[in-house]
């Protein structure tokens, strides 16, 4: 367990924490895209309602994640938006847009433009959402090639591809399922749960369904990524658990008492395939094309000086100490609190 | 336009545009702390919705300042990966800081905004000062982090690498604390007076006795803050006269090294001819300035080679409106405190609240001024000294078609922030209409 393994591990958390948290939210803004006609009003009051108190938080997670990955691994951080600024700037493009709008249309007393800042936030939501997955996939995709001559090859090729299209599929249609699932439990009428409970189901068999592709995509495009994940046992460990939850999470969105277990699984779910996706990868931060001179460059050896690290870790535990128990007051206020009936949202 | 000029104009809009949500982010949620704590100890419902409408300006400015400063994080290496390769390392730790402060803001701004009917009432109180002290943390740390720019420590420079990495040195390197601290009061007096204005343009408008309480709330931070900045910024100066004598040469439009050196009162430097012309000299008053005697040499912009000079005009001239906003309002928050201690009667005549109308912009103003200085005056250095700004730039074309996209995108966010926020002033009229009416009927 060197330094470079305990900050990766912070990372790995600040990625995972962003895409459960974040990506919960950015799934909700995705949901206003398929609200239903009776009960539009009440489900975008109930996603904002249930957004509001949190979403800034869940956000700085991504802040935490980029902070560490430019102060403990500085060459990872500018090979990185070097070669891949453009789904960089879409996915920035993107927070931005939805940031705003949905603040916007939350303190905005003119009702005037609230249409226009609900398509902005759930048109970026879904928009922010893909491009991740897309950023996600190029860092495995080994098509980042510094050798290359020209644009296309350089800044188009490490993500313009099908494999890191369809995960970025993937993504915005785990989140929305995310989404979905943690809303169910927030709901507080009978026929508004019955309505998202449905919801959460076509949105968990959607993201099985388009959960092949990318491996597909992969093995078609000559990546063996299926086969890096089945030779690492924790990583084929993750991907057997993530497949076994599946059907648990089915289940336990039939049962109305069982709420706060579909939660737990759907969490589950996405942290296996986001873990299993980890440990197949580790330690490489980013694959480079075969006729690169560099074949991939790992953490290790774009790992900061071990003064930088050791201050980094120090930093990262203390921050901890502050940031968890604010944390889990501002969770505790807004959404433990509110599985006690009394205090459910009422519209 | 070239690349470079592409880029670092892209870093100056998106500094410019996030500089005006920080300041505010850090100062307001302290007026809005101190407004609410008004109503706990009266309990007039006016107190509440002003902090209510208080809360809601820091909502929208906080929302906006983060996700511009999420931008700005992935901007450097977008823009810059050249300088962050070098950098990361060295100054991660202050960034990390700042993300860990920042990270708490957002959570007690969270608690604070929804949480008027879930927490006890002190700790709901609380949970706003949080905000404020957990921003003005985030902003330090920050800020030392560009004072490494400024004043590189805590490495070793060996054949274009660092090594011998010291975080703890450069993060607290001798540009830091006057940097912070000035950046810090400029914050509370931009805002302070900001507010004190807006407030005042609604006091002349409906009379109602709220927007009085709420400019003078607004105009005592921001006058305090704007009495004492003079003195931190003599003292940032002064640091600067040691660490970047070029750079204070540029601000102060001197080119000849000399002793008992003038201070230049505006006036427009001749880069060509090396002199600054239309200038107003007090004899001696740099050298006092700058190192505490009235004889010292201060070293002009001739004693150094032509290609390290920064923009010396741009940099003259924003430097000349800081200090020239900076002491007006210093004075008007001499005159308007003792008239609030004394007269309180003046407070209200309509000559001082068009006077604080006309000032609400300046510190604003000010502030940008104040980083074109800093940034621009630092040029064409990106760590003073070691590396410069065209070898910190990204090989990657087309740089010209992001700065477009950033123009459009916080052009659109101003306008409509703007607009918000005119309509929240509106929805306060109609809320202060309903307290009165419930007073009235009660």
């Amino acid at each position: 367990m060197s330094m470079v393994d305990v900050v990766l591990i912070f990372l790995g958390l600040a990625i995972l924490f962003y895409v459960l948290f974040g990506g919960a939210d950015l799934g909700g803004g995705i949901m206003e895209l398929f609200l239903s006609k009776d009960t539009r009003e009440d489900e975008r009051a109930l996603i904002t309602h249930a957004m509001a108190p949190v979403w800034e938080a869940n956000h700085v997670w991504l802040i935490l994640a980029v902070v560490i990955v430019f102060m403990g691994f500085p060459r990872v951080y500018t090979e990185g938006s070097t070669y891949l600024h453009l789904p960089l700037m879409a996915v920035l493009v993107g927070i931005v847009a939805r940031g705003c709008a949905f603040t916007f249309r939350y303190y905005d007393t003119a009702r005037t433009y609230r249409r226009t800042y609900t398509r902005i936030f759930a048109y970026s939501s879904l928009w922010t959402a893909f491009f991740l997955g897309v950023l996600g996939g190029s860092s495995v995709a080994g098509l980042i090639n510094p050798e290359a001559k020209t644009y296309a090859e350089l800044f188009l090729d490490p993500w313009l591809n099908p494999f890191c299209i369809s995960l970025g599929l993937f993504t915005a249609s785990f989140c929305t399922m995310l989404a979905t699932i943690f809303l169910v439990g927030e709901a507080d009428e009978i026929e508004l749960t019955r309505i998202l409970r449905r919801k959460a189901k076509i949105a968990l068999v959607v993201t099985s369904l388009i959960a092949p592709l990318p491996l597909i995509m992969a093995e078609f495009m000559g990546r063996p990524l299926l086969q890096m994940i089945l030779q690492h046992p924790m990583s084929l460990g993750f991907f057997a658990l993530a497949i076994l939850l599946v059907p648990l999470v089915w289940i336990s969105l039939n049962r109305s008492i069982w709420t706060t277990w579909a939660r737990a699984f759907s969490v589950m779910l996405v942290a296996s395939i986001i873990l299993s996706w980890f440990m197949a990868q580790y330690p490489t931060a980013l694959y480079y094309a075969p006729d690169s001179y560099h074949r991939a460059l790992s953490f290790y050896e774009a790992a900061a000086p071990a003064a930088t690290l050791r201050v980094l870790v120090g930093a990262l535990v203390v921050g901890s100490l502050c940031i968890f128990p604010a944390l889990a007051y501002l969770f505790k206020i807004f959404k433990w609190d509110t599985l006690d009936e009394e205090r459910r949202y009422k519209p | 336009m070239t690349d470079l000029l592409a880029a670092r104009t892209q870093m100056a809009l998106s500094l410019g545009f996030h500089i005006v949500f920080a300041a505010v982010g850090i100062a307001m949620p302290f007026l809005m702390s101190i407004a609410h704590h008004r109503y706990l100890k009266t309990r007039r419902p006016e107190f509440r919705v002003l902090t209510k409408a208080w809360s809601k300006t820091v909502a929208i400015f906080f929302a906006v300042g983060a996700v511009s400063g999420t931008a700005l994080s992935f901007e450097l290496g977008l823009l810059w990966p050249g300088f962050m390769i070098h950098a990361g390392p060295i100054i991660g730790m202050p960034f990390s800081w700042e993300g860990a402060a920042f990270f708490l803001e957002a959570i007690f701004i969270g608690i604070f905004l929804y949480g008027w009917k879930k927490l006890p009432e002190r700790s709901h109180w609380l949970s706003g000062v949080m905000v404020g002290l957990s921003g003005v943390a985030s902003g330090f740390f920050v800020i030392c982090a560009n004072g490494w720019m400024n004043s590189p420590a805590g490495f070793d420079w060996n054949n274009g690498h660092p090594i011998n990495i010291d975080p703890w040195a450069a993060m607290f390197n001798e540009a830091a604390l006057g940097q912070g601290v000035h950046m810090i009061i400029a914050s509370f007096q931009a805002v302070g007076f900001a507010f004190a204005g807006v407030h005042a343009l609604l006091y002349l408008k409906l009379k109602h006795p709220v927007h009085h309480e709420a400019m003078k709330i607004a105009f005592m931070v921001g006058a305090v803050a704007a009495i004492i900045q003079p003195i931190s910024g003599d003292l940032a100066a002064k640091s600067v006269a040691v660490r970047q004598p070029i750079k204070l040469a540029a601000m102060e439009g001197h080119f000849e090294t000399e002793k008992g050196a003038p201070l230049l009162i505006g006036g427009l430097p001749n880069v060509e001819e090396r002199r600054t012309d239309y200038a107003l000299p007090l004899p001696k008053a740099l050298s006092f300035l700058a190192f505490g005697d009235f004889n010292a040499e201060v070293k002009g912009l001739n004693d150094f080679p032509r290609e390290l000079w920064p923009p010396v005009v741009v940099t003259h001239i924003a430097f000349q409106i800081m200090v020239g906003i900076g002491t007006l309002m210093a004075l008007v928050g001499i005159v308007g405190l003792f008239w609030l201690w004394k007269k309180p009667q003046n407070f209200l005549k309509p000559l001082w609240l068009k006077a604080l109308v006309a000032m609400s912009p300046l510190g604003l103003i000010a502030i940008e001024a104040g980083w074109v200085v800093t940034e621009v005056g630092r040029q064409p250095w990106v760590i003073y000294g070691y590396l410069k700004t065209a070898d910190a730039l990204t090989p990657r074309p087309g740089i010209i078609f992001t700065l477009i996209l950033y123009l459009v995108i916080y052009l659109a966010l101003s306008l409509v922030v703007y607009q918000l926020v005119r309509r929240q002033i509106t929805t306060l009229q109609q809320d202060l209409g309903q307290t009165q009416d419930k007073e009235v009927s009660a």
